[in-house]
């Protein structure tokens, strides 16, 4: 990277890829009180994910990888079980897992930048300079340099949530938590992220457990593909996708992949159906 | 520049129909001045220095009893949109107490502080404060908590978050909030001048008092005028900026 050269040593050092966690989830359950009674939005989930892993969780809505996703958060507790991110158990949120959420959480009152500094300025010992070079940095790798000083409301939906990764990445979380982020946009915007994200991945080494109802993107994306089944929530079944990177989403290798995952998903909706 | 045009067009039209109704003596010239009456008492109020002082009056005691009242009802509303037990109490007694025209804190406030100062900003603070106190918990309440996820991921919490997140969220009500709050000050400051003589100053509220007791319609309606343009003058000069920026920012609407 030609900018990093160039950067303060503090900076760099901030900037550098760090090692991304190893998570441990032990038997995870978490309940919910709904209109209808009690719904069991996780049972005794188990999942482990190696450090640098990417992780996509599929399922029909409702099948509470959400909720999962927002126990890793740490923004959720769940009823019993544990979760361990390094060995170390996880008791709330915090910077090294940080979240990309579906929609835009991007705080209208900060315009781009503002929005980039925001979680470096809770970082402690890093300068007023070097936070402006480090969010910089992050505009730069999300290709929105230009949009700087822009509101959040004049950009599109495909630049949002570019900001809103690179806020997500600006403090170096070890973990990147992403909640269908690209479910609202438009087909060809989502293709370009799926590359994007493949890219940053590979530079950043970031752990990432990723969360979508599209078959294809997980296959695109994960390096496995958990199948939720919903009511009550478990992991169905696990598929390891095998193939190399970067991955185009139009491959016929990806599409076999996925006609399997979406058979297994079919397969189970009519199992609850019936 | 076609706009200015038009507007100044509009109130050049508003004067001729003034002046042609005075001049046709639709009704007595004592109840109906001329505009050029108004006008020369305008100018000799501004010179012997009557009408300066008097703004100053009122001037300080509406930016006084509007400081208290931000300050105070801030704090509460933020109180009430974070604690029920708040909410039930104060919450429910600030949108009890909006619905009081402030005028009726007029006698309390006699008796309570007699003919001086307090008496004045107690019913300035009761006009304001609780529009305060309302905006700013319907704000709060308002933020979306997607906010406040997001934020306590990043390591935002307690008085970072408050600062940080929940009062910039909050802000477009605070400020329509503070808007009326100010239109309220200004409406109980009127209504407690006109009704309280005080011998601590007296303010606009208290000449257009003595013009009426003097029948003199030229200074009713010139103070009248001075009200409504330092009211255009706070909005232009205060608040208007402050919305621009607001929806320039949200994208709300296009001024």
């Amino acid at each position: 990277m030609p900018r990093a050269a160039r950067l303060h040593s503090s900076v760099s050092e901030e900037l550098e890829v760090i090692a991304p966690s190893k998570l441990a989830i032990e038997n995870v359950s978490k309940s919910f009180q709904s209109a209808s009674g009690t719904v069991l939005a996780l049972d005794r989930v188990s999942l482990d994910v190696a450090e640098g892993e990417f992780v996509c969780l599929v399922g029909a809505s409702g099948c509470g990888k959400s909720t999962l996703l927002n126990i890793i958060a740490g923004l959720e507790k769940p009823d019993s079980g544990t979760l361990r991110a390094d060995g170390k158990p996880v008791t709330g949120p915090g910077r090294e897992r940080l979240v990309m959420f579906q929609e835009p959480a991007l705080f209208p009152w900060l315009d781009v930048f503002g929005n980039i500094l925001f979680g470096l300025k809770l970082k402690p010992n890093l300068t007023r300079s070097d936070r402006r070079d480090v969010a910089k940095y992050y505009l730069e790798l999300v290709g929105l340099s230009r949009f700087e000083h822009a509101n959040i409301h004049e950009l599109s939906g495909g630049m949002k949530q570019r900001v809103s990764l690179a806020r997500a990445l600006a403090p170096n979380p070890r973990v990147l938590l992403m909640d269908e982020p690209f479910a609202a946009l438009d087909a060809l915007t989502r293709e370009q992220l799926y590359g994007d994200i493949q890219e940053i991945w590979e530079a950043r080494r970031k752990t990432i457990v990723f969360v979508t109802h599209n078959v294809r993107e997980a296959a695109c994306l994960g390096d496995r593909v958990l199948l939720f089944s919903p009511h009550p929530g478990r992991i169905h079944e696990e598929f390891p996708v095998k193939l190399p990177r970067p991955r185009d989403i139009n491959s016929v290798d990806l599409a076999a992949y996925a006609t399997r995952i979406t058979k297994a998903l079919k397969s189970l909706g009519q199992t609850a159906a019936g | 520049m076609k706009r200015f045009l038009l507007a100044s067009a509009f109130f050049a039209v508003l004067l001729l129909l003034w002046e042609a109704a005075f001049r046709a003596k639709l009704w007595s010239p004592v109840l109906l001045p001329s505009p050029w009456q108004v006008a020369s008492y305008l100018k000799n109020a501004a010179v012997d220095g009557t009408l300066a002082k008097a703004t100053v009056i009122t001037m300080r005691r509406l930016l006084i009893g509007y400081f208290i009242g931000l300050v105070v009802g801030l704090p509460l509303g933020l109180l009430t949109a974070r604690w029920k037990l708040f909410g039930d109490t104060i919450g429910t007694m600030a949108l009890g107490l909006q619905t009081l025209p402030s005028v009726c804190w007029v006698p309390l406030a006699l008796l309570w502080f007699g003919q001086t100062e307090a008496a004045m900003l107690f019913v300035v603070v009761m006009g304001t404060l609780w529009s305060v106190v309302i905006a700013t918990e319907t704000g709060v309440r308002n933020v979306p908590p997607i906010y406040r996820r997001a934020a306590l991921t990043m390591g935002s919490k307690r008085l970072h978050m408050w600062f940080k997140v929940i009062l910039p969220a909050a802000l477009p009500f605070i400020v329509s909030g503070m808007k009326q709050g100010w239109a309220f000050a200004w409406r109980s400051l009127m209504a407690a001048e006109i009704f309280v003589t005080i011998l601590t100053g007296f303010g606009l509220g208290q000449l257009l008092h003595y013009g009426r007791e003097l029948s003199a319609m030229d200074q009713v309606i010139a103070i009248m005028l001075v009200i409504v343009v330092i009211g255009l003058l706070a909005d232009k000069i205060f608040f208007s900026p402050i919305e621009r920026f607001l929806h320039h920012r949200w994208g709300t609407s296009q001024a």
